[in-house]
């Protein structure tokens, strides 16, 4: 599903991907981790198309994200921070996405499942922040396309959309959907995800199931396993 | 480009500052004229006006348009949508939106005064026709600027610098020329000078079509040789068009290789 080789990027003097490999087969929920700054929004806004490398390749389905732009049809993004133009309405907003990408859409039902339909004739820059983020998660989840970009998804929702949330991300892995998802509550990825991936100063530390990395750090939790991944420096 | 741009017009059309802008024409216009009762002053000192208020409207909403879409341009990366289409889009949203503002606010006294009858068309066409690419420019250089600072405060003091250069300093540092190199024959100078500051351009073209160049003492006889004609009129209008789309290019050179 997405090929990554040997991909660098710096700001400004902040080397934040160093030569980063990374290869994501069709199908199943894919977990980022790593700790702040480690570079998990730049490997998703690279593979976006919204940061641009300055050196390796990447490619989705096939299609380099460089010289193509087309392949973002396939791709649900949820954004880390929901911000959205304060002006519009959220019906607008939805209408706005819909007419843009020309794909049909589901979001009669995860308006009702996120409880949304109270909002809909709101201003968005009158919504608070969790409701803000199902707004993101409606935009992000209403088209069918094969590959789901969650970046840190669980911000600011209250239990009972979380569990939604999780019930949703479990159906659309039922449809063979490849889910790679960013996040910091261990929790919620020992739950949900099949594979992780860990990510420290620009480069993939780890990538497998959570069993192999139990197995490779020899800790029964999950938590001491990923504090035992990273070199004890940087636990200091 | 065309949904882009529908949307950030229609985004515009819903903020109050377009309608106080085009109030503000609105008012003036007629003022000017029911006040005045004389079409070609008021074309004159509509000049006035628009030769430093539409830059500096166009740079402040320019840069303000950016910084405050940057959340929607954002969410827009991420749908499959070209780079060049988005920025594009927000860009002539904007510019056609001001534009609008002008040439109604204008257009509609002046139709109710009966411009059509009077000679005067010719040079409130003009005047138009000059604000509007002033509006055009000085969106585009607006979001050049706002597009290499990432730091609002920073973009916003370096619009209002380069507004101020172009319509206040240039024209001081252009006259302390002439005054210290009188003694040279300056006609080709003075001519250039004028053509690489859209704002004098625009005045130049307005003030030669209005017949005034009397006021221009000699360099004026030589201005009106030149820009009267058609083929002065024609280049100086190739030299505003040129204005508008290098900062145009510009911008879509600096979008497809920036980061978000």
């Amino acid at each position: 599903m997405i090929q990554i080789t040997d991909v660098h990027k710096k700001f400004g003097r902040n080397e934040v991907l160093k030569g980063l490999d990374l290869s994501i087969g069709t199908g199943g929920i894919i977990a980022v981790l790593g700790p702040n700054g480690s570079g998990k929004t730049t490997l998703i806004k690279s593979i976006l198309g919204m940061v641009l490398m300055d050196r390796g390749k990447i490619s989705v389905m096939n299609k380099s994200v460089k010289t193509h732009w087309d392949y973002r049809k396939e791709i649900n993004y949820l954004p880390q921070i929901a911000n959205f133009p304060g002006n519009l309405k959220v019906k607008e907003l939805m209408e706005m996405i819909m007419d843009l990408r020309q794909k049909p859409a589901n979001s009669t039902e995860l308006i009702q499942r996120f409880g949304l339909v109270p909002h809909l004739d709101k201003k968005l820059s009158n919504l608070s922040g969790g409701t803000k983020q199902k707004v993101n998660l409606v935009l992000a989840f209403m088209f069918d396309s094969p590959l789901i970009i969650l970046d840190e998804p669980t911000t600011g929702l209250d239990p009972a959309a979380l569990i939604q949330l999780k019930k949703l991300l479990e159906g659309e892995r039922d449809k063979g959907k490849t889910i790679l998802i960013s996040s910091h509550i261990l929790r919620f990825v020992e739950e949900m995800a099949d594979e992780i991936v860990y990510l420290l100063e620009g480069k993939i530390y780890f990538q497998g199931p959570i069993k192999a990395l139990k197995e490779k750090t020899g800790q029964n939790d999950f938590e001491h396993a990923i504090a035992a991944i990273a070199p004890k420096e940087d636990h200091a | 480009m065309l949904k882009i741009l529908k949307y950030s017009f229609y985004d515009l059309m819903r903020s109050r500052w377009s309608y106080v802008y085009f109030a503000f024409y609105l008012i003036l216009g007629f003022v000017l004229l029911f006040l005045n009762n004389d079409v070609p002053k008021a074309v004159i000192t509509l000049m006035n006006i628009i030769i430093v208020l539409v830059p500096l409207i166009g740079t402040i909403f320019g840069v303000m348009y950016y910084y405050n879409s940057k959340e929607f341009t954002e969410l827009l990366l991420a749908q499959p949508i070209r780079r060049s289409t988005i920025f594009m889009g927000q860009y002539l949203g904007v510019g056609l939106s001001l534009t609008l503002s002008l040439v109604l606010g204008l257009g509609i006294p002046f139709l109710l005064y009966g411009l059509l009858r009077s000679n005067a068309i010719w040079d409130f066409s003009l005047l138009l026709i000059t604000g509007s690419f002033l509006t055009l420019i000085f969106v585009a250089l607006a979001f050049n600027i706002a597009a290499s600072n990432e730091n609002k405060i920073k973009g916003f003091g370096y619009a209002v610098l380069l507004w101020l250069f172009l319509a206040v300093i240039y024209d001081g540092i252009f006259l302390l020329t002439l005054i210290l190199f009188d003694s040279y024959p300056l006609d080709t100078f003075a001519l250039i000078g004028s053509m690489l500051n859209p704002i004098d351009l625009s005045r130049t073209l307005i003030l030669l079509k209005l017949d005034i160049s009397a006021l221009l003492g000699y360099t004026g006889a030589i201005f009106k040789q030149f820009f009267g004609t058609n083929l002065g009129l024609f280049i100086s209008m190739a030299v505003l068009v040129l204005w508008t789309l290098i900062p145009v290019m510009l911008l879509k050179y600096k979008t497809q290789r920036k980061d978000f």
